[in-house]
């Protein structure tokens, strides 16, 4: 079904709204599509003219600097006009204010919407209600999925270690509320990785999270044993008053990423963020700003894996048309 | 007027009736089953050749969005559907706009009712003013009104001494309470059931122990207060169990299921698809088939529909933000038979849990082909399919996850206190 949704008649990315029924030739080809681009950003020149008279549009529900500016520069780079549109949310504005912005806009004739929404099933909803030559990409929605995260993360693993069937990733936080981590761990268990290991208190951790495909630790020491990737989340003020945590330095206690800790990781083990950082609570600024860290790696990764998402996209509903 | 439904295999698990015959029917009345009673003439005959003659079902539970929701449905077009699915009594829940928290709301449904030519609606009271959770309704004005029970419907009594006080009233006046147990704080605003597919596609989820955890505290009261409990829509295997003890133990309590629990489960939710939010949520597969097991053994008595029809912008959006709830009056024939065709039941004993059950549950002196007692009778084919399509739906609201699938199992006639309320000629 998501599969369907996703893909055009020849099995092209239509839509990005999930890792979830995506197969590893085509994530693959992402990551392959992003290293051409990659490559381009050194040039004086950054821009190709690939998406030149495409209107793309940035309809942000949800309040986003890092994904939504590094959008705007893909886009840029690919040589689309940019729409920005920050739309706050609000308890009233619902599925059917969505379905108005998105006919309203579909109205003046654009090509593709890059969307973040707080609410799960957002993109999908989009995707299935716009005309048949527009594109969706997620750029987040609720606690389901931001696929072109995973991706440029994993487009980061592939840099420092190309061979991803032999590596142990762990994943510490909060996984339960977290769209990164869904998408994460399906991108590493579609390309193959040794093992996805999440890491958490019983609290941060959804139902039945091992039919995810990964193995559990609610211990973050004895959680680093032999990990080569180490995924850290980002912790939400919100989740000490509702119960799900006492306290932050408690947190950061039991499962604060520090230089002592990182030690018991393999010693060539990268560090990830997907960023904002909340430095001293999920990971302490000596490993954040490490030698052992690639997080603005992965900020800068975050063009070139959007611009290959933003160009496969487009090709495709170009052939469809 | 004489009505005579003729060679038809009768089934009438009230009265353990299952063979081929004809049903005399006179002055609204059942006269006579298999023997022609002297010197009938009918002045109308019912060909059933190679259908089913059976009690008209009674659903426990039901939403015609009257009054106050006119926009998702409406008394005429959830009646007439109603009528087309073999259903000939139905139990209002109290969550309308108002509440029916007072007499005159019961009445203005009785209104509404006549109006439409289909008599048997039963109110179900509200058993908390405005279904808040903190004062008594005023229970016996709303019997005398006609309420056959009460119910907070969806609506939570977070306070315990107010459930307690409600159902000690309740049972001094001998009402019925329908309970429906979701605990509110575990159900944390979640929209499908806590398990691999929630965690799966990042939906809030709402533990099964929701459901337990309420209905154990109920079943304390229901020992305490002595009220008789009937649960409504129970989706959780832990439920099925706590009513076989609290059963053996001795209480006075009933249980029914919603349909589309018999059938689906969390597996068969396409990624959101708002068809499929449903509360209680689509359990897991080990939760439906306990369901099914307590069905089958009595556990559970009686199946209903839990019918809650919608309009298109309710269920327009992203999957958490739309509204839940099934439109299922038509489809509650066709599912019943698909259980038996999968060997879950014997058809005898899915019409007993949609007549026979229903009215001893709701204590009415209907769900049977008895002699002497109202002819409300279905007549249907049990191997006629037809495709759920807007040309063969005719609830206002159209949301069922079953909408393009092809569904066996058709009503021919419906009668209502020997009323033919539908035909299926006129289609």
């Amino acid at each position: 079904m998501s599969n369907n949704l996703q893909l055009n008649a020849e099995g092209k990315l239509k839509h990005f709204l999930t890792i979830d029924g995506l197969s590893r030739a085509l994530l693959t080809e992402i990551l392959d599509t992003a290293e051409s681009f990659a490559a381009m950003s050194g040039n004086q020149v950054k821009k190709v003219p690939l998406l030149r008279g495409k209107t793309i549009v940035n309809l942000f529900f949800e309040n986003s600097t890092r994904t939504r500016t590094t959008f705007e520069l893909a886009a840029n780079r690919l040589s689309a006009d940019v729409l920005n549109m920050n739309i706050a949310t609000s308890s009233t504005s619902k599925g059917e204010s969505l379905l108005d912005t998105i006919r309203n806009l579909e109205a003046m004739h654009v090509d593709m919407f890059v969307v973040r929404h707080s609410v799960s099933g957002a993109a999908h909803f989009m995707a299935q209600n716009t005309a048949p030559h527009i594109s969706v990409i997620n750029a987040g929605d609720g606690q389901h999925a931001h696929p072109t995260q995973a991706m440029l993360d994993m487009f980061t693993i592939r840099q420092k270690k190309p061979d991803l069937t032999r590596l142990r990733v762990a994943i510490i936080g909060d996984i339960l509320h977290s769209r990164v981590a869904r998408s994460q761990i399906l991108a590493l268990n579609t390309l193959g990785v040794a093992e996805v290991r999440v890491i958490a208190p019983r609290t941060l951790l959804p139902a039945k999270v091992e039919t995810l495909g990964v193995t559990v630790s609610h211990d973050l020491q004895a959680g680093l044993e032999d990990i080569d990737v180490i995924i850290t989340l980002r912790l939400q003020k919100e989740r000490m008053t509702s119960a799900l945590l006492p306290s932050e330095s408690e947190y950061y206690k039991c499962f604060g990423l520090t230089q002592a800790k990182l030690k018991l990781a393999k010693p060539d083990a990268i560090v990830m963020h997907p960023g904002p950082i909340n430095r001293g609570v999920e990971i302490d600024s000596s490993v954040a700003d490490g030698s052992q860290s690639v997080i603005l790696q992965q900020v800068s990764n975050g063009i070139a894996v959007r611009m290959a998402v933003l160009s496969m996209a487009m090709q495709s509903t170009g052939d469809a048309r | 007027m004489k009505i005579l439904i003729q060679n038809g295999q009768i089934i009438d698990p009230a009265n353990q009736l299952n063979c081929n015959g004809s049903v005399y029917i006179a002055e609204g009345k059942i006269i006579s089953v298999t023997t022609p009673p002297t010197g009938f003439t009918a002045d109308k005959i019912i060909d059933a050749q190679g259908q089913i003659i059976c009690p008209g079902f009674i659903d426990l539970s039901t939403r015609l969005r009257e009054p106050g929701q006119s926009r998702k449905a409406t008394f005429k077009s959830e009646t007439a559907a109603a009528a087309r699915a073999g259903i000939t009594s139905m139990c209002l829940q109290p969550d309308t706009r108002p509440v029916i928290d007072t007499p005159a709301v019961a009445e203005l449904i009785k209104g509404l009712a006549e109006r439409c030519g289909y008599d048997q609606i039963y109110p179900i009271a509200a058993l908390t003013q405005k279904l808040a959770g903190s004062e008594l309704s005023a229970m016996l004005a709303l019997k005398d009104a006609g309420c056959i029970a009460v119910s907070n419907a969806n609506q939570p009594v977070h306070n315990l001494l107010v459930l307690r006080r409600a159902m000690e009233y309740a049972a001094s006046h001998g009402l019925l309470l329908m309970f429906r147990p979701q605990d509110f704080c575990l159900s944390n605003k979640g929209c499908m059931h806590e398990g691999a597919v929630s965690t799966r596609y990042g939906l809030p989820g709402i533990p099964e122990a929701a459901e337990t955890i309420a209905l154990a505290q109920c079943l304390e009261l229901a020992e305490l207060t002595g009220c008789r409990v009937h649960f409504s829509q129970l989706s959780g295997w832990r439920s099925v169990i706590k009513i076989q003890q609290a059963k053996k133990y001795g209480l006075n309590i009933s249980a029914d299921v919603a349909m589309h629990q018999l059938d689906l489960t969390e597996d068969d939710i396409e990624p959101f698809n708002s068809a499929y939010h449903v509360i209680p949520p689509l359990r897991s597969r080990q939760d439906r088939d306990a369901l099914r097991e307590g069905l089958a053994n009595g556990v559970i008595d009686a199946i209903c529909s839990d019918h809650q029809p919608h309009d298109i912008d309710a269920k327009l959006g992203a999957f958490p933000e739309t509204e839940p709830g099934i439109s299922a009056l038509e489809t509650l024939l066709p599912l019943l038979l698909k259980l038996v065709s999968e060997g879950v039941i014997s058809l005898s004993q899915g019409i007993g849990a949609l007549t026979q059950k229903p009215a001893a549950i709701i204590q009415h002196a209907t769900g049977s082909l008895s002699i002497g007692s109202n002819a409300d009778i279905c007549v249907f084919d049990p191997n006629a399919t037809w495709t759920l399509d807007a040309q063969h739906w005719h609830s206002q609201g159209i949301n069922t996850p079953y909408w393009g699938q092809t569904l066996t199992g058709k009503v021919s006639h419906t009668l209502q206190a020997g009323k033919l309320i539908f035909t299926a000629h006129q289609d």
